[in-house]
């Protein structure tokens, strides 16, 4: 059985994604029938490269990748490099978790009411300060270079780099080799740099490219906070699904290839910058300087990430007031009065869809993760360790659903679905979540079970344990606080899950998010207020519980208590 | 040729209904008990998700109908999901049994035969909206509906400031909001193109500017483009950078247009709904002093429809809906400014007085349009010039410098 | 504590190879109740040799020879049928089990009244009522007792110790390996001991064969 499970995953995730980007290929040539296109052309081509702007977009998705991911490692780099120990250090890292459980359209959404000119930081600051008695007429959100929206990305992106470096870390014993360094003359920070970062980086690859591709193909974060003139590149191809002329579904198509090759090439550029950060950085190393701006670097790190998070917590409190915010005129800095009225409309029609959210979220978790335990236990057994941080490895195809965009796969996967008489709406969208879902558990979980010291697992084979048993009664309840981890992390990436759900599920299957992204669209902020907090609690809950479950079982275990 | 064919089927359906179509009705309600109908519709605003909340309570005690809100933020993926079904030979069990619609969508989806019908005719309560004296229930955006929608609720292009802020009259005509403009740089905008709304004010600019506005009512291919729209482009070049952020970005919608007024960022807009600037006074979301109006000379109008995709597994149920939102009950209900304040499609005036009395509500709500002033509303053009504008707009001003 | 016919450890030919190089090669046997000390610097093959024994050897070695446990030939079985108990550098207490779980998990399943073998062998190391306790709390040398117990308790056919007293202070080695070897006398367990310290070789009465690895 056990023996199956790479494969499992490999054909459950690769098969829809090929099927779907080739059901995106055929339209992009022409090969539509259902629209009268019988014979192959290069016509969408022709029509898509006409569009007004796309240059343009295409510029701001590729640059947005690679800057989102450059901004977000650097300052988690930085963080990490001047990390001591100290309560501050620990504080700054339980602050910034959470953020991980936060889904990208409600940090989105925080964000932008916090920056805008009529927004809550305008609306503190004056009128005493700046004089403003109306907004001013200033391009700050959805600017055209999308500085907003890389903004909203690193935001988001920061905690889970750093969730990822702080998996790693443990296995590169850096307390040790950062001693070392300094018994050498090196001042902390820089002896971090030196010695702990080129052996982490190859371990947190890959949640990078997954950062930029991420980063390059956004739909949801790109409508709220990006360009609109044009928009980005997966906005535009978006618009052009929905657009009610369905001839210009061939130019979608055309689009979503499109996507697939800015995404590539983003990194692609990223491999080869590598390449040149690689070389110029031995110079560095080898040239032995002690000391690179210590303080400051440290102090960078650490207020860059404190200011990330707290734009998300005050983004997220800014909405809570516009929850009951009654009548709130510009500047005040707050509103006039405070009703529920906004609150008990939305409670009625909560319970549906989050009920739905919930089936959704834990169904695919589970599957994931009884997926993933069976293919790292199985590398355990048949003594495969998998080369860490390489790309290609067979099983590394898991993290493909990371790296296409969902854009350029998802419309046809629908028609994929459509033709094998797929109709069961919850099962397919449980299975569109468990696309997404199984890469991040995957990688939540992995570095924790594959640097699980193996002699537990000996021990009690030779107490006469069988190797089931050993797994069952050792290795998950020794792992069960990553193991929760991983879960609630599941369940953030499914409940934050909007094109799958809405395309897989034919509308039919309401989860808290499509109610949030739908209502949204009514541009009412005091309900986007309501949605996005409940939105945000959802998966919040799950990592409450997934901190506090082994906090509550293990109270007279020391041994395991912050493990 | 279709226009034929549309009045023979007008013909039959009018007047009273017969007893055989009686007994007709009575087997679709029949089929439709126990049905579960999902109703793709636009749900961005929370006051209609409430009615249609309040519409599925009512069909399942009135009918035994279990009604699903597919709440979706584009029609356009409601015509997608028909599109991939259609492609993959899906043609008797689609996803989507009624779709709230109009104008291009429902344009697109008749020429791609992605609809069931005619219907419309058969719905008892239809022949309340009294399509002879009423011709725009069964003509959308110029096209004959052919019974291949039910009309649902009337638009019209409401304007509305804040009369604080404003301080004087506000602008009457095309020409007086570019004048307004020039004095008060960024208070002014429109949604973003291909936005509906944003969409809609171009016709409405290109009626009152063209000086041909005949040939907007035959398709564009019709007529010379350039020349037609000519004056509208003069006109938006002059317009564009005294409009909110300088034209250089522009909201995406009919409500986040609002939401910038509440922000105060702007101190006019504009609207589909005539009721929206009350209720978001009521919301708390504008200011009371918030006043509406229309231009001098009227602005565009439309109806908008329900449809039944040719799919559909529960056409039954659909049509039992659809003629349920044409009931009286229902169309007051609808039009009350504290539910939603959609003006109905009904002839009110030729209904018998028992069902007008449901329609009598007092209307003192100084943010509300005095009925009166909808009454100057505007045919929308062709279907085929709203793509065509938006195109040529997207190529004048998208990914300029 | 193990009532069955005595139990003696053969080692047949047994060569074990990386790439084709030589890593480590042995013949011996242990009879029961002896101890076999093997001695060797890091990088002997020492560790490679008792995860052979074990049943762990990763699939890149390549081993030839038998290994024979009270004449039955175990070379083929997996780990957990070996009968072959492991005592490690550390003592590896279970950390979500409480102590008497610890010793519980390793008493054959069929056994009656477990709870009184586990009270017994806690009494004969001077740990009577820390059944409840977790296990973090105990001191080194109080562990290393309870994952003694827990070795025995388990049944074991023949023991294999990877250097048990290394990480342990002076004084307490002494009396762990005179605890250690007291016990596995009394059971007539055969057992071999891997060290790199010539005090271990020394405390134990019994054969030492120097590896000098395969190089």
């Amino acid at each position: 059985m056990l023996r199956f499970a790479p494969a499992l995953i490999v054909t459950l995730l690769v098969g829809p994604i090929l099927a779907g980007l080739a059901m995106a290929l055929l339209p992009a040539f022409g090969y539509l029938p259902a629209l009268g296109g019988e014979r192959l052309s290069l016509e969408p081509w022709h029509e898509l490269f006409a569009q007004p702007g796309l240059a343009r977009s295409v510029a701001v998705s590729f640059a947005s990748g690679l800057v989102t991911a450059a901004v977000s490692l650097v300052v988690v780099l930085a963080f990490l490099a001047g990390v001591s120990g100290s309560r501050l250090d620990r504080w700054i890292q339980q602050l910034v978790t959470p953020l991980l459980s936060l889904p990208h359209a409600a940090a989105a959404f925080g964000l932008a009411f916090l920056i805008a000119p009529s927004g809550l930081v305008a609306r503190l600051l004056s009128p005493e300060l700046t004089g403003w008695e109306r907004p001013p007429d200033l391009l700050i959100v959805q600017d055209p270079w999308g500085l907003a929206l890389m903004l909203g990305l690193v935001i988001k992106e920061i905690p889970f780099l750093l969730l990822m470096c702080l998996a790693a870390l443990p296995q590169l014993d850096p307390g040790r080799h950062v001693a070392m360094a300094r018994s050498l003359g090196y001042r902390p920070t820089t002896a971090w740099l030196k010695v702990v970062a080129p052996a982490l980086y190859p371990l947190i690859r890959l949640p990078v490219y997954a950062v930029i591709a991420f980063a390059t193909s956004v739909v949801d974060v790109a409508i709220i906070l990006g360009p609109t003139l044009p928009p980005t590149l997966a906005v535009s191809i978006l618009d052009w699904y929905h657009d009610p002329d369905l001839s210009r579904r061939f130019m979608a198509s055309a689009g979503a290839v499109l996507q697939l090759g800015v995404t590539a090439s983003a990194l692609l550029t990223w491999w080869c910058l590598e390449r040149l950060v690689a070389r110029l950085g031995r110079h560095w190393l080898e040239r032995g300087s002690r000391s690179c701006a210590d303080r400051p670097l440290r102090l960078a790190g650490k207020s860059l990430i404190l200011l990330a998070a707290f734009a998300a917590f005050a983004g997220l409190a800014g909405l809570a007031l516009n929850s009951v915010a009654g009548f709130w005129r510009f500047p005040d800095a707050l509103p006039q009065g405070f009703t529920a009225v906004h609150w008990l409309r939305a409670l009625p029609s909560l319970t549906g869809p989050a009920t739905a959210t919930m089936i959704v979220a834990i169904c695919a978790t589970l599957v994931a993760l009884a997926l993933t335990l069976a293919a790292l236990e199985n590398e355990q057994r048949s003594d495969r360790h998998p080369a860490q941080g390489r790309l290609f490895s067979a099983l590394g195809l898991l993290y493909l659903p990371l790296i296409v965009p969902q854009i350029a796969f998802l419309f046809g996967l629908v028609v994929v679905m459509e033709t094998l008489g797929t109709r069961h709406r919850l099962g397919l969208v449980i299975f569109g979540h468990i696309l997404f879902v199984l890469p991040y558990v995957f990688l939540s979980l992995s570095e924790a079970y594959r640097r699980f010291d193996p002699r537990w697992s000996q021990l009690a084979l030779t107490l006469g344990s069988s190797p089931n048993g050993a797994f069952w009664r050792v290795r998950l309840p020794m792992l069960l606080a990553p193991l929760l981890t991983a879960a609630a992390v599941g369940l953030a990436v499914s409940i934050g899950q909007y094109l799958p759900t809405l395309l897989l599920g034919a509308g039919r299957i309401a989860t808290v998010t499509t109610e949030a992204v739908s209502l949204a669209a009514g541009g009412n902020r005091r309900v986007i207020g309501v949605w996005a907090l409940v939105q945000a609690s959802l998966p919040l809950i799950g990592f409450v519980i997934a901190i506090g479950i082994p906090r509550l079982l293990w109270a007279n275990r020391r041994g395991l208590q912050g493990a | 040729m279709p226009k034929r064919t549309f009045t023979a089927i007008l013909a039959l359906s009018l007047g009273a209904p017969l007893p055989a179509q009686a007994d007709d009705w009575q087997a679709v309600l029949d089929e439709a008990r126990g049905q579960t109908v999902y109703w793709h519709a636009w749900a961005g605003d929370t006051r209609v998700n409430d009615y249609i909340g309040w519409v599925t309570r009512r069909v399942r005690t009135e009918h035994g109908i279990e009604l699903r809100h597919v709440k979706i933020d584009d029609t356009g993926s409601a015509v997608s999901r028909v599109l991939a079904e259609y492609s993959a030979d899906n043609h008797d069990d689609g996803s989507v049994d009624l779709v709230w619609i109009n104008g291009e969508n429902f344009a697109a989806m008749r020429e791609n035969d992605l609809l069931f019908g005619p219907f419309a005719e058969r719905l008892p309560n239809f022949t309340l909206t009294r399509p002879e004296h009423n011709p725009e229930v069964v003509t959308d955006f110029t096209l004959p509906t052919q019974g291949y929608e039910s009309p649902w609720g009337k638009a019209q292009i409401t304007f509305y400031y804040d009369a604080e802020a404003l301080g004087e009259d506000p602008p009457g005509s095309m020409a007086e909001i570019l004048a307004w403009a020039e004095e008060h740089p960024g208070h002014f905008t429109y949604p973003r193109i291909p936005d509906f709304l944003g969409s809609t004010f171009l016709k409405q600019a290109l009626i009152a500017l063209t000086e041909d506005a005949d040939a907007l009512y035959s398709p564009v291919a019709q007529s010379d483009f350039e020349a037609v729209t000519e004056p509208l482009w003069e006109y938006l070049d002059a317009l564009h950078p005294h409009l909110w952020r300088s034209g250089r970005q522009f909201p995406a919608s009919g409500p986040e247009m609002r939401r910038l007024m509440a922000d105060g960022e702007l101190t006019l807009a504009f609207t589909f709904n005539p009721a929206e600037p009350a209720a978001a006074v009521a919301d708390f979301e504008l200011p009371a002093s918030t006043r509406s109006y229309v231009l001098d000379g009227g602005t565009l109008g439309n109806v908008h429809f329900v449809a039944i995709p040719f799919n559909s597994p529960h056409k039954a149920g659909a049509m039992a809906v659809a003629n349920f939102l044409l009931s009286p009950e229902a169309q007051a209900r609808k039009q009350d400014i504290s539910v939603w304040g959609d003006p109905t499609v009904l002839d009110v005036v030729r209904l018998d007085d028992g069902s007008r009395a449901l329609f009598e509500q007092a209307s003192d709500n100084p943010a509300l349009l005095a009925p009166e002033a909808l009454a100057e509303t505007l045919p929308e053009p062709h279907p085929s010039w709203m793509g065509t504008l938006q195109e040529a707009w997207q190529a004048r001003y998208v990914g300029a410098p | 504590m193990n009532n069955q016919a005595p139990h003696s450890l053969e080692l047949r030919d047994i060569e074990i190879r990386l790439d084709g190089k030589l890593m480590v090669a042995l013949d011996a046997t242990v009879g029961p109740g002896e101890t076999l000390t093997l001695m060797g610097p890091s990088g002997s093959g020492k560790s490679t040799l008792l995860a052979f024994l074990a049943g762990f050897l990763p699939p890149a070695f390549e081993a030839r020879g038998r290994v024979v446990l009270s004449g039955h030939d175990i070379t083929e079985l997996p780990a957990e049928h070996r009968g072959i108990g492991l005592l490690f550098q550390d003592p590896l207490l279970f950390p979500h089990l409480s102590v008497a779980g610890n010793l519980r998990f390793g008493l054959p399943r069929c056994m009656s009244n477990r709870a009184e073998h586990i009270q017994r062998a806690l009494a004969d190391v001077g740990l009577a009522g820390y059944g409840e306790r977790d296990p973090a709390t105990l001191s080194g040398g109080q562990k290393a007792r309870v994952a003694l117990m827990r070795l025995l308790l388990s049944a074991p056919s023949a023991v294999l110790l990877d250097e048990p007293f290394s990480k342990l202070d002076t004084e307490l080695r002494d009396e762990m390996r005179r605890l250690a070897f007291s016990h596995l006398q009394a059971a007539g367990l055969p057992s071999l001991l891997v060290t790199h310290d010539r005090e271990d070789a020394n405390a134990v009465a019994g054969a030492v064969i120097e590896l000098s690895g395969g190089r």
